[in-house]
């Protein structure tokens, strides 16, 4: 007779996983996000990359803090923290000072996420709302663009003498000499340090298309979307669509899983909403940007989303009955 | 036949490292351990005594119920006990253990069924013993004789084989693919049918091949290539796949004018009714990655999961799981203390490692349960009304309609154990729903039993 082996683990099925997990996905966001990073250094200089380890390292610190304090589980480790922290990096100037950064980054990490429940519970996108309450509370600071020598001309000139200047989207408001399209697509422009560059953004958002981490959906319906009503409104919609945070917001913010529809359609809705509001806050709106309310406020609308655009079974129709 | 349109799956890594390796006939054990419960419906009864001695197809179990299959002997020798003891479910169940004298004397039963017309058929149905041994286990000759025959039309021979690992059933049909289309006939003679669909998963060009080979003046059995995700060999998938029907939850494949049999119970069906020797081997993938020799084995029903494992040359590291079935469905065992039934069709062992439990995280709603789901269903929010226990919204969220496939606790990123959440919702689901109808009879036998007191 065999030994009658014991020790052994009984569990549910299935008993194999997909290697994917929520630390891999964490990883491949922000491996997506090192090209506009670099982009950024090249453009701002090393102050880019110094305020990026401040945010980082602050919104990984006030993690490990909330959690200690309330003694709840640590997950610094999921690498969500440092996400945050990069992503609400990438949307501050690069003249930013560090203790409004670290404010923002409180906001984030122990308002928005942490006081809601942590990771999967927030309403709302933690970098949007502290990118918002800092674009509010610090006004000046938040849209102090430093422009440097690598910028496009256009920028340059309106610029002149001072170390910083109008964004495009504050010259086309304006009505002031733009700079040039190829500029703006390679990120030789001023502006938030991560939204500057629409190539090193696609190249992130290919390679999260690629590792399957975000699908098409939202993106592709939140920059159509801008498109199609800058046209409507006789704007130029390769301007609209490389200036500001489009980029940055449709690829990167607005496809956060927590906070944006869990279905296709929901998705498409989800996107469809952020450009609108993007563009009627561009043209209609006090601010010259609006990608940041716009997802917030697709954020808010998200639950109900994912109610109108609930799965249906197979083989039965929308009442129930059998098709 | 197929709309062109798919079901949801998801894609698994299919490790099937036995494919290409025979199905070899294993050496007696000492004794087997033969369960009298190895269907769904009514436990058998033994029919022998300790003491007795039995032949290689004699019945040694059955049960009067409709719902039930009988039990042979897998082998000649002594009945030395008849002993309750607990299954790997926790069931208590009786098992009829059998001293085997390594003879192999076939019983004197054991001859070719007389089979004229259905009810004949449905007879030696029952009398094979035979239950679905994709792994259900549902009785056959219940599954044969559907309460609306007119209006079933198709057989859907299940080879799909979906489960990673598992390559019996491929095995089986590449070398008795002549028997198996023999078997579909007989079916679909005595059942009346009008054609069979033998669905197999394109990763099995070989098995494909051989159907396509003896097939070609057929018009009436055709082979239809699946697509290499999983689930296509569960029943609801494999028949909207091959005939373009919905099975939805509470419907019998019947209901849409199929009936779905594993490709091996057929074999075993045509053996039937040609030698008259019932269903008393199965054949086994045994593999995972400290087994020494993986291999495709057909041990006798009873024989313990140990001695399957010796056969193979025992193990080469310490086990961490042993699994009944593949990894995506299959069931873990409290110990390697069980005997292989009539639904088995794989033992996989692994090691510490591969057992390693993996840590809950909270849900990110990424959606790749969703994703996932041939049910189309929601997981992760069933998992969500779960914890509320909201019967309400579980049955919103059609909680009913989860087929237990794994898809979404297999994407999950989180490492939910959504299915096993959901598995338990469902029965949460159908106490409530037991409940709600247990006070609405109370009610109405009191109301009743009112008006009766009123009109004295």
């Amino acid at each position: 007779m065999a030994e009658n082996r014991t020790g052994l683990i009984v569990s549910s099925a299935p008993h194999v996983v997909n290697p994917v997990d929520t630390t891999s996905i964490m990883r491949d966001v922000i491996i997506a996000l090192i090209p506009a990073l670099i982009v950024s250094i090249y453009v701002f200089g090393f102050r880019a990359l110094a305020l990026t380890l401040v945010n980082v390292a602050a919104c990984v610190i006030f993690e490990w803090a909330f959690q200690k304090f309330m003694h709840r589980k640590q997950t610094i480790g999921d690498l969500s923290a440092a996400l945050t922290g990069l992503i609400l990096a990438l949307n501050m100037p690069s003249t930013f000072p560090f203790w409004m950064a670290i404010v923002g980054d409180f906001i984030a990490i122990v308002i928005v996420k942490q006081l809601f429940g942590g990771l999967g519970e927030n309403f709302a996108n933690p970098a949007i709302v502290a990118r918002i309450a800092l674009f509010v509370g610090f006004a000046t600071a938040m849209t102090n663009w430093q422009v440097t020598s690598k910028m496009d001309p256009a920028i340059v000139a309106a610029a002149g003498d001072a170390m910083t200047g109008a964004t495009p989207l504050a010259l086309y408001a304006k009505g002031a000499e733009l700079p040039s399209t190829m500029s703006m697509f390679l990120g030789t422009i001023n502006g938030s340090m991560g939204e500057v560059s629409a190539i090193a953004l696609i190249i992130g958002g290919i390679y999260l298309l690629i590792r399957k981490v975000i699908t098409w959906e939202i993106p592709v319906s939140f920059i159509a979307v801008v498109a199609i009503l800058s046209a409507a409104f006789g704007r130029d919609p390769l301007f609209d669509i490389l200036a500001g945070g489009v980029m940055l917001g449709a690829i990167f913010m607005a496809t956060d899983y927590v906070t944006s529809p869990i279905n296709p359609a929901g998705k498409l809705i989800f996107g469809a909403g952020c450009g609108a509001m993007t563009m009627l806050i561009r043209q209609f709106g006090a601010y010259p940007e609006g990608v940041s309310f716009a997802i917030l406020l697709m954020n808010v609308l998200t639950p109900h989303i994912d109610n109108w655009t609930r799965s249906k079974l197979n083989g039965v129709d929308n009442k129930g009955g059998a098709k | 036949m197929s709309s062109g349109k798919h079901l949801k799956g998801i894609h698994v890594d299919h490790c099937k490292n036995t494919a290409g390796q025979a199905i070899i006939p294993m050496t007696l054990p000492e004794k087997v351990f033969i369960p009298m419960s190895q269907h769904i419906g009514a436990p058998c009864q033994p029919v022998v005594a300790v003491g007795d001695h039995v032949k290689v197809g004699q019945l040694i179990g059955d049960n009067a119920a409709p719902m039930c299959a009988p039990i042979h002997s897998s082998v000649s020798g002594e009945v030395v006990a008849i002993e309750k003891f607990m299954t790997s479910f926790g069931r208590v169940d009786t098992n009829v253990i059998i001293q085997v004298d390594g003879k192999q004397e076939i019983a004197e039963t054991v001859k070719p069924p007389v089979v004229t017309d259905k009810a004949s058929f449905l007879a030696a149905v029952r009398a094979s013993g035979l239950v679905g041994l994709g792994g259900a286990s549902f009785p056959t000759h219940i599954k044969y004789n559907p309460a609306n025959p007119d209006a079933v039309d198709t057989l859907v021979v299940n080879g799909a084989e979906c489960e990673p690992y598992i390559t019996v059933d491929h095995m089986t049909m590449v070398a008795h693919a002549k028997e198996i289309v023999e078997g579909c006939k007989n079916i679909m003679k005595y059942l009346n049918l009008k054609k069979t669909i033998i669905g197999i998963e394109s990763n099995k060009p070989d098995a494909i091949k051989a159907f396509n080979d003896i097939l070609s003046g057929e018009s009436d059995i055709s082979v239809f290539e699946l697509r290499q995700v999983y689930p296509q060999g569960a029943e609801r998938v494999i028949i909207y796949e091959c005939t373009g029907r919905h099975l939805i939850a509470g419907k019998l494949p019947a209901d849409v004018g199929v009936i779905v049999s594993n490709c091996t119970t057929v074999l075993k069906l045509q053996e039937f009714l040609a030698t008259g020797m019932p269903l008393v081997n199965k054949s086994l993938t045994v593999d995972g990655n400290i087994v020494a020799k993986p291999q495709n084995v057909e041990v006798p029903l009873g024989t313990k999961v140990h001695d399957v494992i010796e056969f193979c040359g025992g193990l080469t590291g310490e086990a961490g799981k042993i699994l009944f079935g593949g990894p995506m469905m299959g069931k873990a065992l409290p110990s390697d203390d069980f005997a292989v039934t009539k639904g088995n069709n794989a033992i996989l062992c692994f090691d510490k490692d591969f057992a390693q439990q993996h840590e809950e995280t909270a849900c990110i709603s990424c959606g790749r349960c969703v994703r996932g789901c041939p049910m189309n269903l929601m997981p992760a929010k069933l998992s969500r009304a779960y914890k509320h226990k909201d019967v309400e919204l579980l049955n919103k969220y059609n909680v009913m309609s989860c087929m237990d496939c794994g898809c979404c606790a297999y994407s999950c990123p989180a490492r939910k154990q959504l299915n096993f959440e959901i598995k338990q919702a469902k029965g949460l689901v159908m106490a409530a729903n037991a409940a709600a109808k247990a006070k609405a009879e109370a009610k109405a036998a009191k109301e009743a039993a009112a008006k009766e007191g009123g009109n004295n």
